[in-house]
């Protein structure tokens, strides 16, 4: 699916709608109602971005368009914006990256809303080859009343390494998916994700990971917080094939909910084909540990900081696995900003 | 100092606290020793405004001041400092880090100026050292997976860090081995004060071999019974809570 064929054959019911089991939590079709207008080529200049310091390769997509990013030897470092500039009006990106075999590539990813209540798509195909690396920081800040869907389709060559960490704070509706197959032996998958939500935004982190391989491993981790009338949603699935043997997998999923009007849906699943293979899986939604919110104001903290304290602590541990230190201490940032405190 | 009156409090509809008043004057040390759910933790969580407990009578003091209008942090900002019975585990936040932050929130509360990290490392490192714990146990999350022992240090600990003007030792004792026991005794000893109070909470005699109180009080059923000196301690140790229990029933 994708809202770009939809918007341009003018046929509103190709969206994805409640009644496809996959967008269940994220229906599409019965919030759209009419083809939005195309975006206009975007003229304005680009705003500084918060990885731009760090690009050996750079790129923007500002209301679209197309970019290709190769690493074909060494280590690169390449920033990725996807910038929406217009107010209610749609566009698709396409970006194609390529990681060859022994190469190392580490893509900083932004989503950077600037107009309101538009419409975007964003495509990537990303291939690693033997041996290959990629880290990949996604941050999505887009707009409030935004539609946004983000959908990357991953395949690893035998021994490749593909880590992975998504951090979003929503918008009406948006999507972040990435889908990933483990052909080759011995390839290992880190995949994490945190969704923080206020006010009445959505945010969707669907993940799934064919392991078709022998020895790949999987480890992932999930943490959302969700506040007001929020709502997150964590779809999670990992094949294993038959044959796959010695397949290590392991998710876990964990969410706070701080507010009776937030709502968290998940769906964790283990699909085990092989025999010998060692999966496990966790999912947790709770409130904050009213015990440990007491101690830490009996301490002198007031309870808002107290709140932010623990909330941070919890989805700190998504952060802490991030490699790239720049990227780690500016995903950190991005998650005390988003809880109003210092430092 | 601390000046309870007719305290009346309930968790959820339970009345526990039933009309208690106790006076403890700056300088003093004074102990409370009673029965199991006689309402010994209830009264410091009341004391610290802990969400639930209900006060539906009476009143408490520091200085003169209102505690029970006041919420849990602000009351830690005039000097109330609760060492825990069961110290709470903060996953995700190392020991300094918390208690870096809970100073800073005092400080701030105060209108006094942050602490320097320089000077605050400095203090933790003297402090952890007199308590005989390891530094690097300060960079692990607060109390996570520590030994019960070790979290009680833990909270003598943060109580040096925090420098309160009135402290409140829920069994502290408990769970320390015998030579943790003098360290930690030392540790609070080391705190008293002309200006400062302590209300310490034990089951056991000895802890007040180490920590000398002025006055000692039976708390049964929500209130104070009898009151004296160090040698109610001893009395206690030797005759049990029977004459006290028995006489409320009644
Ligand atoms: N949340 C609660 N709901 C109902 N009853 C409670 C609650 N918390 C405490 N109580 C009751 O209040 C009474 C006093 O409990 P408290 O913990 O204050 O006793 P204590 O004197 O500290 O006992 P111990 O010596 O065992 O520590 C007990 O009967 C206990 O069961
Ligand atoms: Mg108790």
């Amino acid at each position: 699916m994708s809202l770009a064929t939809a918007f341009k054959s003018g046929d509103l019911t190709l969206l994805p709608s409640k009644r496809d089991e996959d967008w269940r939590w994220t229906d599409l079709r019965g919030l759209i109602r009419e083809v939005p207008p195309p975006s206009p080529a975007f003229n304005g200049e680009t705003p500084p971005g918060v990885f731009d310091h760090l690009a050996e390769d750079f790129h923007v997509l500002a209301n679209g368009g197309s970019a290709q990013i190769v690493a074909d030897e060494g280590e690169l470092t390449a920033v990725l914006r996807f910038l929406s500039a217009n107010d209610g009006t749609a566009h698709a990106a396409k970006v194609s990256i390529e990681v060859a075999a022994g190469a190392s590539l580490t893509l900083l990813e932004t989503y950077e809303g600037y107009g309101a209540g538009y419409f975007a798509q964003a495509d990537l195909t990303i291939r690693l080859g033997e041996g290959a690396k990629l880290e990949r920081i996604v941050l999505a800040g887009d707009d409030a009343e935004a539609i946004s869907v983000s959908q990357a389709e991953v395949t690893l060559a035998a021994g490749s390494s593909y880590a992975q960490t998504v951090l979003t704070d929503g918008a009406k509706r948006q999507r972040i998916e990435t889908r990933i197959a483990h052909p080759g032996a011995g390839a290992s998958v880190r995949l994490d994700g945190g969704y923080l939500l206020r006010d009445r935004r959505h945010a969707d982190l669907t993940t799934a990971i064919a392991h078709e391989g022998v020895d790949g491993t999987t480890s992932q981790l999930t943490k959302g917080v969700v506040d007001d009338q929020a709502r997150g949603v964590f779809q999670g699935r990992i094949t294993v094939a038959h044959g796959a043997d010695r397949t290590d997998a392991r998710m876990g999923h964990h969410a706070l909910i701080l507010s009776d009007r937030a709502e968290v849906d998940a769906k964790p699943e283990l699909l085990i084909f092989a025999d010998d293979v060692q999966c496990a899986h966790g999912n947790t939604v709770g409130a904050l540990d009213e015990n440990q919110l007491f101690y830490a104001q009996q301490r002198g903290l007031p309870a808002d900081a107290a709140r932010a304290l623990l909330t941070a602590a919890f989805v700190g541990e998504v952060i802490d696995r991030i490699e790239h230190e720049t990227a780690r201490e500016t995903a950190r940032a991005w998650l005390n900003q988003w809880l109003g405190v210092g430092e | 100092m601390l000046s309870i009156q007719n305290l009346h409090a309930s968790v959820g509809d339970k009345p526990i606290i039933k009309g208690l008043t106790l006076d403890v004057p700056a300088g003093e040390v004074h102990a409370i020793m009673g029965p199991n759910g006689a309402g010994k933790s209830t009264l410091s969580y009341v004391l610290t405004g802990r969400d639930g407990y209900e006060v539906t009578d009476g009143s408490a003091t520091l200085n003169g001041e209102d505690l029970l209008a006041l919420e849990p942090a602000e009351r830690a900002a005039k000097g109330v400092f609760l060492s825990f019975q069961y110290p709470l585990e903060i996953p995700g936040v190392p020991a300094l880090t918390f208690i870096r932050a809970a100073v800073n929130a005092q400080r701030k509360a105060r209108g006094e100026e942050e602490i320097a990290a320089p000077a605050f490392l400095k203090t933790a490192k003297a402090e952890a050292a007199r308590l005989k714990i390891d530094f690097d146990m300060l960079k692990r999350p607060l109390n996570v997976g520590f030994s019960g022992g070790e979290k009680k240090r833990m909270e003598i600990l943060q109580m040096a860090m925090l420098s309160p003007k009135f402290l409140i030792l829920d069994e502290t004792d408990s769970g320390l081995d015998i030579d943790a026991l003098k360290i930690v005794s030392e540790g609070v000893n080391a705190m008293r004060a002309p200006d400062r109070g302590m209300l310490v909470i034990t089951h056991y005699q000895r802890l007040l071999d180490y920590i000398k109180p002025d006055r000692v009080h039976v708390l049964a059923a929500g209130r104070i019974v009898a009151s004296g000196g160090p040698e109610l301690a001893l009395q206690l140790e030797a005759e049990g809570y029977d004459k006290y229990v028995t006489k409320d029933a009644a």
